[in-house]
């Protein structure tokens, strides 16, 4: 008979671990998606010589392990005197991070999109601004997408790093249970399948969205 | 070389002669080293000439297929005039309406571009070149790419728009269509004009034996 120490309350304890992973991953995704659109669409457009500097910071962001960053990050903060709170360097550090993998996904979105399409377009009158809006990143869109999504997921599961700055994400919640209840196969197999179960959505809305666009081609 | 309100005037030539890239120069999509090219006065190569103004005038086809494909035949043809022209949006589906209508894809208006033939693309971006009620229409060798049962239709619409007395400056191999409905044909070669005169001069009578040999071949 199966039997277990896990009580309705330690299941609570980890939807709460849960919930700040996702915070993280949401706030992360959605200024490192923003970020990462802005220097994607200005590497495919300016020459290589004026991108020199953010490329650089770009790639040290990719470069060097996010635990690395995350723990200078806070130690600099806190020696700069800026007093923030571990979950405010998490969501700042890893916003940096999804910005530099997501430049890249964004300019070669926009570098598919066929050069004389673009050019229909501003032959037709349209601003740069206009032509980027209604039809290069529509374009590039679909062809990101897969990429993009794998990225989500990515920090998702990177986000478990921040435990290291003490924030208690559903990995960290995991391990407090294990310590405590000494089941560690049981837990880790049941925090495996909340990871599942919260990253299965975006997963699939990636294959809705690429179903809908395929039914128009 | 000088066009006039109303006239249609093809250009011929091999290939790299310079055709397609004046006609890309007209609308300063391609910068220039030397000389100058004005429409209705403006000079195009002007470091203050406003291009997407320009570009409201003067409509350009080119030869490969360039439409939208995530929007529908409609959207396609709406999307310049509601967005650069601020038309609103039923202003702006009456006139796509006609356009596509008039070349003859007034039934294809839901349909996305994927699912149109090559002619048919080519006529959705004469209507949507047309939507923006340009002064002037370029035609970079609108049916080269085309399968040869195709280029009838097209070049029908080319007709059709030239008799309607629109300004037209046509990049073309169809001799037989530039023979027909051009007020003046340019021999390209090299770069220059080598040759510039009415149908008749061109055709019948060139002047210059380079202009002859390459009729020859390309007829």
């Amino acid at each position: 008979m199966f039997h277990t120490a896990l009580t309705l309350n330690d299941l609570l304890f980890l939807a709460k671990g849960a919930g700040v992973t996702l915070a993280i991953t949401a706030i992360a995704v959605l200024f490192g998606t923003v970020l990462g659109t802005v220097f994607g669409a200005l590497k495919a457009q300016a020459s290589a010589l004026a991108m020199a500097p953010l490329t650089f910071v770009l790639d040290v962001l990719r470069s060097v392990p996010l635990l690395i960053q995350l723990i200078l990050a806070n130690a600099f903060q806190s020696i700069a005197g800026l007093g923030w709170s571990p979950f405010i360097v998490a969501c700042v550090m890893l916003s940096l991070y999804t910005s530099a993998y997501c430049t890249e996904i964004v300019r070669g979105g926009i570098e598919a999109v066929p050069a004389v399409t673009r050019r229909a377009a501003r032959s037709l009158g349209m601003t740069w601004g206009q032509d980027m809006a209604n039809v290069t990143l529509p374009m590039a869109l679909r062809v990101a997408l897969p990429g993009w999504i794998g990225l989500t997921l990515g920090v998702m599961k990177d986000t478990a790093l921040v435990l290291w700055l003490g924030i208690i994400e559903l990995l960290r919640s995991s391990q407090i249970l294990v310590t405590r209840l000494q089941e560690p196969l049981f837990i880790l197999i049941l925090v495996g399948a909340i990871y599942f179960l919260i990253s299965f959505p975006i997963a699939r809305l990636g294959g809705r969205l690429e179903q809908r666009w395929r039914e128009n081609d | 070389m000088s066009v006039n309100k109303g006239e249609v005037v093809t250009i011929i030539g091999g290939s790299g002669s310079g055709k397609s890239t004046l006609l890309t120069c007209i609308n300063g999509l391609e910068p220039i080293q030397g000389g100058k090219i004005t429409v209705d006065g403006t000079v195009v190569h002007h470091p203050e000439t406003d291009l997407n103004k320009l570009r409201q005038k003067i409509g350009i086809v080119f030869q490969q297929f360039n439409a939208f494909p995530h929007l529908t035949v409609l959207e396609n043809v709406t999307l310049a005039p509601r967005k650069v022209l601020g038309m609103a949006r039923d202003k702006a589906d009456e006139i796509a309406i006609k356009q596509l209508s008039h070349v003859g894809l007034g039934d294809k208006l839901s349909v996305y571009p994927s699912r149109l033939s090559g002619g048919q693309q080519q006529r959705m971006a004469i209507a949507r070149a047309l939507a923006m009620s340009p002064d002037y229409m370029l035609f970079d060798e609108v049916t080269s790419a085309l399968d040869p049962q195709l280029v009838g239709e097209v070049l029908d619409t080319l007709r059709l728009l030239a008799a309607e007395g629109m300004t037209m400056i046509c990049v073309t191999h169809e001799m037989r269509f530039a023979r027909e409905v051009s007020d003046r044909v340019a021999f390209f070669k090299d770069g220059h004009i080598h040759e510039i005169g009415t149908p008749a001069q061109i055709f019948e009578q060139p002047e210059k034996p380079e202009t002859a040999a390459f009729l020859k071949v390309a007829h």
